[in-house]
C-alpha cells in the first residue's frame, strides 16, 4: 500500500515539474510549485522525515510561494515564448542525467540496514543522543548540537540574504520608504468580511501553532526555522487583511532588523559562552553544572535564536517587497 | 519496497533533468528561479531516500520503535533548504531590482538593451 | 599551548562572521569601522595560525567537544594557513583603504548593510578553509557566495544585476551540483568528515559512484572557481561591481573554490581512484592552457580596464590549474605559490583602479588617457602590481612562474610545450599591460578633467602596501614558499592516517 501511494506521489510530482516548466503564465507555475512542494513533502513523510517534510511545506508551499507572487506582483506574470538554445540544453541535462543514472545502478539497495549510511556515524548519533541529551528527537539533537556548527552557518545564511533584499531594495526607482503607500497597503481587505472574520479567527492559533513548534522541536518534529516561518506566515496573513501599514506598526522595521541580527547574536553569544565557560565553540556541556541540562539548555536557546532570525528576516524581505511602488 | 527504492532513483534524476532544463533553457528570470527551485528539490530527495531504513521509523524515540531511519541526511537537508529558499529570496531581490532598471525579466531583452 | 590559542581555528570564522549582526545595530558612522576592526583582528588570527602551523604542524578543532567524525572538525595546515593568509590580508588591505569610494559607490545611506555582507563573505571564505567537513563546506560556501553577490550587486551600474544574476544563477548551479557530490560519497561512506571520507572510500568496492561523485564536485567547484570555460559569469561580475569589492573578490573569492578542488582531488581521491594522475592530465590540463591562451587573448583585445583584468584573472586561474595538472611537488608548489603572489598582483592592480576610477569616468582604456600625469604615485603603483602580473624578474609573479616552468621542465620534451604556452601567456600579459600603460603615459588627457586628482590618504597606503608586498615577496619569497612548498608535500605525499 506504501509501496502504491509512494508511486502515485512521485509520478504526480514529474507531472506537476513538466506542467511547471511548461506553464507561460508565471502566476500558475507558481501556484503548481506550491503543490510540487507539498508532493515532495507528502514523499519525505513516508520516507521518515518528519522534520523535512513540515519544513518543506512551511517553506516550499508558504515561504517561498508568497515571495514567487510579491515578486511577480511587481515585475510580471507573462512569460515570453521564447527559449535560448533548447537542443544544447537538452543534451546537457541529459549528459548530466545519464551520469547520474549509471552511478545509481552500484547503489546500496533502497532501506537496506546494512548500508553504510545506516552503519557507520548514524548508529551513534542515534544510541548517543539518548546519553548525552535525553531528548526524543534525535533530528533536534544533531541540527542542534552534534552538527551545531551547521545550523550556526545556516542562520547567517538566512542573515544574510535578509541583508542582501534589504541592501537590494533600499534604493532604486522603485523605493519609496513608505512616505506615500498605495491605498491597499492600508486598509488590506478590510471591505471584506468573510476572509477578514476568518482570517482575525485563525491569526491565535496560527501564533499557538508556531510558539508551539518552537518549543516542541526537542519532543517531536519541529524547531526554530520551522516555527519562524509559521509565525512569520501568521504576521503575513495578518498584513494582507488589515493592510500593510498596519502591520508594520505592530511590528516596525527596526524592530524586525533588531529580531534577525538579535537571533544571530544570540546563537552566536550561546557558542563563545562555551569558550567562556572552558569548552569549545557550540560546547553546550559546560553550560550548567549537569552535562545533560547544559545540552538541553543549550539546544533550547538556540532554537530561540533560529526563530528569531528567521522570523525577522522572512518578515523583512516580505516588507521590502511590498513597499516597492509598482 | 525494492521498486519504490529503484523508482526515488529515477524521479531524482527526472526531476534534476527538468529542473536544470529550465534554468539553462528558460530566458524568463523568474522562470530560472523556478527551475533552480526544482532542480534543488531533486537533490533533497536523492538524501532523504539514502535515509530510509526498511522497517525503521522516523528518528524519534518512542514507545514501540526499535529501528530508525537516519537522521543525517534529514538534518543535511533541513539546511540545505533553508539555503535554497535563501538564494531563492536574493535572486527575487535582484528580478524585482533588474525589472525597474530595464523594463523586463527576460534575458534576451536585457541584453539588447545593454548592447544599444 | 594556551586555552585562546587553541580556540583560534574557531576564532578565525566566528570573529568576522559575529560582527556581521552588530554592524547592522550599530549606529551608522560606525560600520565601516566595525567591519574593519573585525577584518584587521581575523588577519591577526591568521597569521597567528600561520605561525603555529610553521612550528608545530597541523591544527585540529573539534566544533562542540563532539569527536570526529561525529561532529564537524576544523583543520588548518600549511595550505589553509595560506589561504587564510590570502582572505584576512585582501579583506583588511581593501577595506582599509576602500571606504570613501565605497561610500561613493554604494551610498551611505544602506552602507551597513554592504559592510554586514562583506564580513559575511570574509566569514564563509574563512569558513572553508578551515573546514575539514564536506558539508559545512557546502554551507560555508553558500554564505561566502550569497554574500558576494550582494557585494557585486552594490555596483553602481545598472549592468551590475544581470551579471550578478548569472552569477548566483551558475553559482547555485555549482553548489548544487557539489551537494550531490557530497551525496553520493556519503551514500557509500556514511560518513562527512574528509578523512574518513578518504580511509572509508578505499573499502567501497564498486568505484563508479565514487567517479561520478568526482565527476559531480569538479564540475561544480569549477563552475564556482571560474575554470575555462565555466568563466562566463566572471567577467562581468568583476567588472561592474564596486572597484573595491572587485579587489577583494578577484584576490580571494575564485581561489578559495579552487583551495576546495585541490583538496577533495588530492586528499580524497587521489589514494583512491586509479589513473588520477592521468585524470588530471588528461582533463584539466587542456582546459588550463586553453584557459591560459583564451583568457589572455581577449584581455588583449578588451577595451574596458576591468574587463581586461578579469579576462586576465582567468588565464591566471589557468596558471594555477596547470601547475595543479602536472601532479608533481614542484608544479603543486608552483599552483599554491602562484595563488598567492597572483592574489597580491590582482588585489593591487584593482585597488589601484578604484583610486583612478574617479579620474577616469567609464574606466575604458580611452579614458585612461593623461592617468601617469594626473596621479603619478597611484600608476606608479599600478605598473608595478601590473609588472608582478606579467612576471618579471624581482616581482611575486616572477617567482611563481618560475616555479611552474621548472616543473614543467622536469617532464621533459612534453615540458617544452607548457613552457610555451607560459611564455606566450606572459607575452600576451605584456601586451595586455602595456595597452593600459601606453593609453595612460601617451593617451589624450579627457577634454574636461576631472575635479579632484587627490587619492584618498589610506587608499594610496593600501595600494603601496600591496605594491610593496609584490616586490619583497618577489625578493624574499621565504615565507609563502615555504607554506606552498610544505602544502604541495602534504598534498602528494598525503597517505591516509
Amino acid at each position: 500500500m506504501t509501496v502504491l501511494f509512494g508511486i502515485f506521489l512521485l509520478t504526480l510530482l514529474l507531472i506537476t515539474a513538466v506542467a511547471i516548466v511548461r506553464a507561460r503564465n508565471l502566476f500558475v507555475a507558481v501556484m503548481l510549485m506550491g503543490i510540487a512542494s507539498l508532493l515532495i513533502a507528502a514523499s519525505f513523510l513516508l520516507l521518515d522525515a518528519a522534520d523535512v517534510a513540515l519544513t518543506e511545506a512551511a517553506v516550499g508551499a508558504g515561504v517561498s510561494t508568497v515571495l514567487f507572487l510579491s515578486a511577480l506582483s511587481i515585475t510580471s506574470e507573462r512569460e515570453r515564448a521564447s527559449s535560448s538554445r533548447p537542443l544544447i540544453s537538452l543534451a546537457v541535462v541529459t549528459a548530466a542525467a545519464l551520469i547520474v543514472i549509471y552511478s545509481t545502478f552500484d547503489k546500496p539497495r533502497f532501506g537496506d540496514p546494512e548500508a553504510p549510511v545506516h552503519s557507520h556515524v548514524s548508529p551513534w548519533y542515534i544510541e548517543k543522543t539518548e546519553e548525552y541529551m535525553e531528548i526524543p528527537n534525535m533530528v533536534t539533537a544533531v541540527l542542534g548540537s552534534f552538527r551545531g556548527y551547521d545550523t550556526l552557518g545556516e542562520v547567517f545564511v538566512v542573515l544574510v540574504a535578509g541583508i542582501g533584499v534589504l541592501f537590494l531594495l533600499s534604493g532604486g526607482p522603485g523605493f519609496d520608504s513608505g512616505k506615500s503607500p498605495p491605498p491597499w497597503a492600508k486598509a488590506g481587505l478590510r471591505h471584506y468580511l468573510i476572509p477578514r472574520v476568518a482570517g482575525r479567527l485563525l491569526i491565535p492559533f496560527i501564533l499557538l501553532l508556531g510558539l508551539y513548534i518552537q518549543f516542541h522541536g526537542e519532543y517531536g518534529p519541529g524547531g526554530g526555522f520551522q516555527a519562524g516561518a509559521i509565525i512569520a506566515a501568521a504576521v503575513i496573513l495578518y498584513a494582507l487583511l488589515e493592510g500593510e501599514q498596519n502591520a508594520l506598526k505592530v511590528l516596525p522595521r527596526p524592530v524586525l532588523i533588531g529580531l534577525m541580527a538579535g537571533g544571530a547574536i544570540l546563537y552566536g553569544a550561546v557558542g563563545v559562552l562555551g569558550i567562556l565557560m572552558g569548552g569549545n565553540f557550540l560546547d553546550y556541556s559546560v553550560l550548567a553544572a549537569d552535562s545533560v541540562k547544559g545540552q538541553q539548555r543549550g539546544i533550547l536557546l538556540i532554537e530561540a535564536g533560529v526563530g528569531m532570525t528567521v522570523t525577522g528576516v522572512l518578515l523583512s524581505i516580505f516588507h521590502s517587497f511590498a513597499a516597492r511602488r509598482r | 519496497m525494492q521498486v519504490l527504492g529503484i523508482y526515488y532513483y529515477w524521479v531524482f534524476a527526472i526531476l534534476l533533468m527538468i529542473g536544470f532544463y529550465a534554468v539553462i533553457a528558460k530566458l524568463n528570470l523568474v522562470k530560472k528561479l523556478i527551475g533552480l527551485t526544482l532542480f534543488q528539490a531533486a537533490v533533497f530527495l536523492l538524501y532523504i531516500a539514502m535515509g530510509k531504513m526498511e522497517g525503521g521509523t522516523a528518528p524519534i524515540y518512542g514507545a514501540s520503535a526499535e529501528a530508525f531511519s537516519s537522521p543525517l541526511p534529514q538534518v543535511l537537508i533541513l539546511t540545505a533548504i533553508v539555503v535554497g529558499i535563501s538564494t531563492t529570496a536574493l535572486g527575487l531581490g535582484i528580478v524585482v531590482r533588474i525589472k525597474e532598471e530595464y523594463g523586463s525579466i527576460q534575458e534576451d531583452e536585457i541584453q539588447e538593451i545593454d548592447r544599444r | 599551548m594556551n586555552p585562546l590559542a587553541a580556540q583560534m581555528p574557531a576564532l578565525q570564522v566566528i570573529v568576522p562572521m559575529l560582527m556581521a549582526p552588530f554592524v547592522l545595530l550599530l549606529p551608522r558612522g560606525l560600520s565601516w569601522a566595525a567591519a574593519a576592526a573585525a577584518s584587521l583582528l581575523a588577519f591577526g588570527i591568521a597569521a597567528q595560525l600561520t605561525a603555529t602551523v610553521i612550528d608545530s604542524g597541523p591544527v585540529a578543532y573539534q566544533m562542540g567537544s563532539w569527536p570526529a567524525p561525529y561532529g564537524i572538525e576544523l583543520s588548518v595546515d600549511a595550505l589553509s594557513a595560506l589561504l587564510l593568509l590570502v582572505v584576512t590580508g585582501a579583506s583588511s588591505l581593501a577595506l582599509v583603504g576602500g571606504r570613501a569610494s565605497l561610500a561613493a559607490a554604494v551610498g551611505e545611506d544602506r552602507e551597513h548593510y554592504f559592510y554586514a555582507a562583506w564580513l559575511l563573505a570574509l566569514a564563509g571564505l574563512a569558513g572553508i578553509a578551515v573546514s575539514a567537513d564536506a558539508f559545512n563546506i557546502f554551507v560555508f560556501m553558500e554564505i561566502s557566495s550569497l554574500a558576494s553577490y550582494v557585494l557585486v550587486a552594490g555596483g553602481p551600474d545598472r549592468r551590475a544585476l544581470p551579471a550578478v544574476f548569472k552569477y548566483l544563477i551558475m553559482g547555485t548551479v555549482g553548489a548544487t551540483f557539489y551537494l550531490i557530490g557530497i551525496g553520493l560519497i556519503y551514500m557509500m561512506t556514511g560518513t562527512l568528515n574528509l578523512a574518513d571520507m578518504e580511509l572509508r572510500i578505499a573499502e567501497v568496492a564498486d568505484k563508479e559512484p565514487i567517479l561520478a561523485a568526482a565527476g559531480f564536485i569538479t564540475v561544480g567547484l569549477a563552475l564556482k572557481a571560474a575554470i575555462f570555460p565555466l568563466h562566463v559569469w566572471l567577467p562581468n561580475a568583476y567588472t561592474y561591481a564596486p572597484h573595491i569589492a572587485t579587489a577583494f573578490l578577484a584576490a580571494c573569492a575564485t581561489k578559495v573554490s579552487l583551495y576546495v578542488l585541490l583538496r577533495f582531488d588530492f586528499f580524497v581521491f587521489q589514494q583512491n581512484l586509479s589513473g588520477h594522475a592521468f585524470q588530471f592530465a588528461a582533463y584539466l590540463m587542456p582546459l588550463a592552457i586553453l584557459g591560459i591562451l583564451v583568457g589572455s587573448g581577449v584581455a588583449m583585445f578588451e577595451r574596458n580596464v576591468k574587463r581586461l583584468l578579469a579576462f586576465s584573472s582567468v588565464a591566471q586561474i589557468g596558471y594555477i590549474m596547470l601547475g595543479a595538472s602536472l601532479v608533481s611537488i614542484g608544479g603543486l608548489t608552483a599552483a599554491t605559490l602562484h595563488l598567492f603572489n597572483h592574489a597580491l598582483a590582482k588585489g593591487g592592480l584593482f585597488l589601484a583602479i578604484a583610486a583612478l576610477a574617479p579620474l577616469a569616468a567609464g574606466l575604458r582604456l580611452k579614458d585612461m588617457g593623461g592617468m601617469a600625469r594626473q596621479a603619478p604615485w597611484t600608476f606608479a603603483a599600478f605598473v608595478v602590481a601590473g609588472l608582478s602580473l606579467i612576471g618579471i624578474p624581482g616581482t611575486a609573479g616572477f617567482v611563481s612562474k618560475w616555479y611552474l616552468v621548472s616543473a614543467a621542465m622536469a617532464l621533459g620534451a612534453p615540458g617544452i610545450a607548457l613552457i610555451g604556452v607560459v611564455v606566450l601567456g606572459s607575452l600576451m600579459a605584456v601586451v595586455y599591460v602595456w595597452r593600459i600603460v601606453e593609453s595612460a603615459c601617451f593617451g589624450e588627457p579627457p577634454e574636461n578633467p576631472a575635479r579632484s586628482a587627490a587619492v584618498p590618504r589610506p587608499l594610496g597606503a593600501a595600494i603601496w602596501t600591496a605594491a610593496l608586498a609584490n616586490v619583497y615577496f618577489g625578493i624574499a619569497p621565504g615565507l609563502p614558499l615555504r607554506l606552498s612548498s610544505s602544502a604541495a608535500a602534504t598534498l602528494l605525499g598525503h597517505v591516509p592516517a
